[in-house]
């Protein structure tokens, strides 16, 4: 009866047409939502490279690369990104020899110790320490963490390394953690079983069959994880100092490429000037950085979801 | 024989005892971490609480620290999530949708999975540069509120998308059978039933999304965000009834003033605060530490929700 009906309706359109024309155009709406993301990246790296181009115009990249001064603000103006360099390397490698230890024992805790529900607990609270505004971090850094250096180490400058990168690797240790433990976790219980059937404690479990089986995965987080230290922009600017410097020497003060941006940008510089420009082709130089880094971590993740 | 026992035993209680210790001292390393956060948050608190009152809240930013407040801050705050919200929520939703119910397994989806995994690790002040360099010197759109809620959209899209094909991927294709069988398009199957039990994920997602977005900083002053804001957006309705600002002539409207505050100069919380700490002035550090704590409560309490919905769906729902 219904059918009868339908068909008995005057319509230009066969219903179904109409239909099978919804569907895709709404496919097609979909299809560039999810295109988007591409755009992104496409945007990403022309802004980049479009104004890096104009910055290279007017200094050579060997100048870029091995001068050791960073000084594009001042009247001597140098362009040496090594400085910057030598910051961001400096802050992140203090951040991931806390993250790295710290992470990887709360990994191994939640996998392979802890009660299910004492890790329903503990989890979110992790979470939490990744939720906290960097900001925030940043204050602590330089109000709460650099104070109290200071009495253990006379004479560390208001502005160091030391304290940021610190106060980093607290804000890293969640990214870790949780990478880590779920390539912990996905390691077949029956190579456990097999351990623990030949004798082995729980630990002797953990580092001698779960850790090298999950290696991958976890190197994976570390990888991840020092991507982020590399990328992370307001617990520097606000704690490291904007001095351009370029020292290995945790307890100085130094500006990391991030941290330069960040400095840049609260000026207000013209748009076309070649100090603008500095922005965009330092801009370059971290993505880059971390672009090589997230590939890395990515085929390791990757190569390790094949083995089992 | 009763000798080689012996020292069995004694190797058994030695490695299960330094097994323990390990116990013992991963929980320690952990609580250390918890309370070492828990320390500094509190010593923020209390730095900051004298500072906060009402007029705390209700008052514009000033040369004077105890006069400062975050009127501006959280209302502009307030505003650039509202356009964040508006524009990452459709269209990482969409994405999710279409990467998960609608993606055949080529190297366009290919492509887009790639992007969208690299996009989550790009360092947040970069996206402050393709803000700079496109919407602000390409697009025209200011160092305005629209910029920044779009900037920040950009920067939650992953975390959107990621969390909404998780959600699609949970619920089981017996129920998207079922909608077929009665007759359901593609899109009436996804609109009317896997999109609603999927909801309570996504807007977890969201919510988590939004919460990182409320405290980035970097790539909001990258994009010339003024620091110094005493004055408030102005209001799309008008004072008295009716409110919305009609006129008499087509389109009847005047969008104009509806849409003007997108177009505003702002502020925003963690800028206020960043602002506040790099002063050498310890009274507005004091001004820092109220709007850190300010800034902390909300991010707190939007990731509370969303650990709290998470487990009321994890609950409620068994497939």
């Amino acid at each position: 009866m219904i059918k009868e009906q339908k068909i008995t309706k005057p319509t230009t359109l066969s219903p179904k047409l109409v239909r099978d024309l919804r569907e895709k155009i709404i496919e097609f709406v979909l299809f560039l939502a999810a295109f988007s993301a591409v755009a992104t990246t496409v945007a990403i790296m022309y802004v980049l490279l479009a104004e890096s181009v104009l910055f290279f115009q007017e200094v050579s990249p060997l100048e870029f690369l091995t001068s050791t001064k960073w000084t594009p603000l001042f009247a001597e103006k140098n362009y040496g990104i090594l400085p910057l360099v030598s910051g961001t390397l400096v802050t992140s490698g203090v951040a991931l020899l806390v993250a790295i230890p710290m992470g990887t024992i709360t990994a191994m805790y939640l996998s392979e110790f802890a009660p299910s529900r004492l890790r329903e607990i503990i989890k979110p609270c992790l979470e939490l320490l990744a939720a906290i505004p960097t900001v925030v971090y940043g204050y602590f850094a330089l109000l709460f963490v650099t104070p109290f250096l200071q009495k253990i180490i006379p004479g560390l400058p208001g502005f160091n390394m030391l304290g940021a990168g610190l106060v980093m690797g607290l804000m890293i240790i969640p990214f870790i953690s949780s990478i880590s433990e779920d390539a912990m976790r996905s390691v077949p219980v029956g190579l456990r079983e097999g351990s623990y059937a030949m004798g082995a404690t729980r630990l002797q479990t953990a580092w001698r069959v779960v850790f090298p089986s999950a290696i991958s995965g976890i190197s994976s987080a570390y990888i991840l994880g020092a991507s982020r230290a590399v990328g992370e922009t307001m617990i520097v600017a606000i704690a490291a100092g904007l001095q351009p410097k370029l020292t290995w020497n945790p307890l100085d003060e130094a500006a990391t490429i991030t941290a330069y941006i960040v400095q840049v940008s609260l000026g207000d510089l013209p748009h076309h000037s070649i100090e603008y420009q500095t922005i965009f082709a330092a801009g370059l130089t971290l993505v880059l950085m971390t672009l090589v880094l997230n590939i890395i971590g990515h085929f390791l993740a990757k190569r390790y979801r094949e083995i089992y | 024989m009763s000798d080689n026992l012996k020292e069995i035993r004694t190797n058994i209680k030695r490695r299960q005892l330094i097994n323990k210790i390990f116990a013992i001292i991963a929980l320690l390393t952990i609580f250390v971490a918890l309370i070492i956060l828990l320390g500094l948050t509190l010593q923020l608190i209390i730095q900051g609480a004298p500072r906060l009152s009402v007029e705390f809240l209700t008052s514009f930013p000033s040369r004077k620290p105890e006069q400062a407040g975050i009127l501006s801050a959280w209302v502009g705050t307030s505003l650039v999530m509202l356009v964040t919200a508006l524009a990452a929520v459709p269209l990482g939703v969409a994405a999710g949708i279409y990467l998960e119910e609608y993606a055949r397994k080529n190297w366009i989806a290919d492509i887009i999975e790639i992007n969208v995994t690299n996009l989550a690790g790009v360092p947040s002040i970069v996206y402050g540069l393709l803000a700079l360099g496109l919407f602000v010197y390409q697009f025209k759109l200011g160092e305005s509120i629209q910029t920044a809620g779009l900037t920040l959209a950009l920067l939650i899209l992953p975390i959107v998308i990621v969390t909404t094909r998780e959600a699609i991927r949970a619920i089981p294709n017996s129920l998207r059978e079922a909608a077929y069988a009665l007759g359901a398009t593609k899109w009436q199957t996804i609109w009317d039933h896997v999109l609603p039990s999927a909801f309570g994920t996504i807007l977890t997602g969201i919510i988590v999304g939004l919460s990182r977005a409320i405290g980035e900083t970097a790539p909001v002053i990258t994009i010339g965000a003024l620091t110094f804001i005493a004055f408030l957006p102005d209001s799309p309705f008008n004072a008295e009834f009716p409110f919305i600002p009609f006129t008499s002539n087509f389109p009847w409207i005047n969008f104009e003033q509806l849409f003007a505050w997108l177009r505003a100069p702002f502020t925003l919380m963690p800028i206020q605060m960043f602002n506040w700490v790099s002063r050498p002035n310890p009274e507005f550090q004091l001004n820092a530490a109220a709007a850190g704590t300010v800034l902390l409560i909300m991010t707190l309490m939007m990731n509370g929700i969303a650990i709290y919905l998470r487990f009321l769906f994890r609950r409620g729902v068994k497939w």
